[in-house]
């Protein structure tokens, strides 16, 4: 195990400095220097700036300086926003992106493992063809669709809840439905299809023998064995929320990292850009790690290392 | 003693009569064949590929013959609701929106198609090699792979497009950039498999080029995997497409395409204009639909181990 989790670290080490560097390089073979577009005609003043931004080092300078940076998670200031550096925009936005995804996570496992464990109890019937319906058109409409068709319906003509922002639960409700449809969907159909295979498992069938009542032979016997794919595809669904974020803390004007994200891009504010791609990549590849880690520790017939005098 | 009459037939060949109970009853099918015909039971798929082949087609030829053009403006027209003159409404700046869907879904025909057409072409290339090769080969190569695969692909994807700058071709490219290695694991894990049958070994024996193995043998026997995954790459490939359009890096104005659309009638969702949002969604929801019911059904038919 030990082993195992050192292999990982070190891959997940390398993720990141291939992201850092692909970073770097890429933002750097942009022709021009990002001030260009500031009307700024006076060269002395283009000097000045370039020299407080360290933009007039020379490139392997920069890239070790850049490197340094990413270490001690200092992403320098932002080009655009006056008195704002990356740093201050993640500490102010991440949190309540975190929120939101936290909350869509939770809210998407619930509800689509009860669907799908619904589904697969009544396999066939018409709970499971409704539950696979709604997890057909949850795979199919993209979140940013869902989000605006939602605003429509619920705050634009029935005007039941907020449009926008992030202040108390109420306003909670739109933005974490739309984000969380697709990934419960995507779990709903995991767990139904894993659970039918469980289900026909003979130590279901020795539970059921002995005369267990139905809902522990469920929880406390398939369900827990059921939940293996679930966890495999978290790392992926996780990176899906996290993009997820960016175009609904767009649309539900949501002060989180991915508004600032969304507007950096559309205003070409390099190091906001490179800072939070280099932030939130990190982010999900730690993510990624623990997912493995984790799955390691749950599932039994894994074995990360070998036992000693064990063949195979 | 009694006399045996002796009979002239007795002795004549025995007419063939076993021809008919050799024969085969049930036609002999082709893996290809049998496929269709297990693709055709399933309704769901044949309704999203009949979809598919029609959006391709209306794709293709509304646009051309529409009274409507996809970019001229028509201010005083502007925000009119689906009359008989504008099927779908009008957009903020008069034009018509029916000729747009079109033209949208033209858009994300082609980049869903392209992406996954040019995966497929890498990831079968690099695959291939990577299981045919094996040993330190295969190591290395996969190293590669799992450390890409841990790259978050969007974020990669909107990085590309800030630096390329936005346009059809450059979401194309990002899209590949990042999107090959997921068809080259498939590959790989297939032609790892494969390469220890026997009818492979035989090939061997017989002295054929490494290059026709995996032409002749190889190939072939992983197509069922490939087509899956392509068709299950491709609504991928348009949602990417959708969602860089809806942050501002896809396709840029006067074109259209549905993320563009959406993103454009967002503004408006809140003053009733209901028809310009309505109808890229519906598109984008139902086009996904499409390809993932056909990509499920395609699954089932193409699997060997279902085959009855």
């Amino acid at each position: 195990m030990v082993s195992y989790i050192i292999k990982r670290f070190l891959m997940m080490i390398a993720t990141i400095f291939i992201i850092a560097t692909l970073t770097f390089a890429l933002m750097h073979s942009i022709p021009g220097s990002p001030f260009d577009s500031d009307k700024t005609s006076n060269p002395v003043i283009q000097q000045n700036l370039e020299k407080f931004y360290h933009l007039d080092d020379p490139l392997p300078v920069q890239y070790v300086s850049y490197l340094k940076a990413i270490v001690t998670f200092d992403f320098g200031p932002s080009i655009k926003k006056p008195n704002e550096t990356v740093n201050s925009l993640l500490e102010r936005g991440f949190p309540i992106s975190l929120e939101l995804g936290m909350i869509t996570i939770i809210v998407a496992c619930i509800s689509g493992i009860i669907l799908g464990t619904l589904a697969a109890l009544r396999h066939n019937g018409l709970i499971d063809y409704f539950a696979m319906a709604i997890a057909v058109i949850g795979i199919s409409i993209p979140n940013f669709i869902l989000a605006t068709v939602l605003i429509q319906v619920f705050a634009g003509q029935l005007g039941w809840l907020p449009a926008a922002t992030w202040s108390s639960p109420k306003h909670m409700i739109l933005p974490t439905l739309a984000l969380a449809t697709g990934p419960m969907a995507i779990i709903a159909r995991l767990t139904r299809s894993s659970m039918l295979e469980v289900l026909t498992q003979d130590y279901i069938k020795m539970a059921k023998a002995k005369g267990l009542k139905p809902w522990r032979i469920v929880f406390r016997h398939a369900l827990r064995n059921a939940m293996m794919p679930v966890v495999t595809i978290m790392g992926t669904m996780l990176a899906s929320i996290l993009t997820g974020t960016f175009v609904i803390e767009k649309i539900f004007a949501i002060p989180g990292m991915g508004k600032y994200f969304v507007e950096s891009i559309n205003n070409r504010d390099y190091p906001v850009i490179m800072g939070t791609t280099v932030f939130y990549s990190a982010f999900l590849v730690f993510m990624l790690f623990i997912v493995d880690i984790v799955y390691g520790l749950l599932d039994p017939r894994i074995k990360l290392h070998k036992k000693e005098g064990e063949t195979s | 003693m009694t006399n045996i009459d002796v009979k002239d037939e007795w002795f004549r060949p025995k007419k063939k009569d076993g021809d008919e109970k050799e024969q085969v009853m049930r036609p002999s099918l082709s893996y290809w064949k049998d496929a269709w015909r297990r693709l055709r039971k399933n309704k769901l798929a044949m309704l999203g590929l009949i979809f598919l082949v029609l959006l391709a087609l209306f794709a293709v030829f509304v646009p051309i013959f529409s009274p409507h053009s996809v970019t001229t403006t028509d201010l005083p027209n502007q925000n009119q609701p689906p009359s008989a003159k504008h099927w779908f409404g009008t957009d903020e700046m008069g034009r018509d929106v029916f000729t747009r869907t079109w033209y949208g879904a033209r858009i994300s025909l082609f980049v869903g198609l392209m992406a996954a057409l040019i995966d497929c072409i890498v990831g079968i290339i690099y695959g291939g090699i990577s299981g045919y090769k094996g040993g330190r080969v295969d190591m290395v190569m996969m190293r590669i792979v799992e450390v890409l695969y841990g790259l978050p692909n969007l974020l990669v994807v909107i990085l590309l497009m800030v630096v390329m700058g936005p346009s059809l071709t450059t979401i194309i490219i990002a899209l590949t950039i990042t999107g090959w290695v997921g068809m080259a694991r498939i590959v790989r894990g297939q032609v790892l498999q494969i390469k220890n049958y026997e009818f492979v070994t035989a090939s061997k024996s017989f002295g054929a080029s490494s290059s026709r193995i995996i032409r002749k043998n190889l190939l072939p026997n992983t197509m069922g995997p490939i087509i899956v995954q392509i068709t299950l790459s491709v609504p991928s490939a348009i949602f990417a497409e959708a969602f860089l359009s809806f942050l501002g890096l896809g396709v840029q104005a006067p074109y259209a395409s549905w993320g563009v659309m959406a993103n454009d009638a967002l503004p408006v969702i809140l003053s009733g204009d209901w028809w310009r949002l309505f109808f890229p969604a519906l598109f984008i929801s139902i086009t996904m639909f499409a390809f993932n019911v056909l990509g499920d059904g395609l699954q089932d038919a193409l699997d060997p181990k279902l085959r009855g």
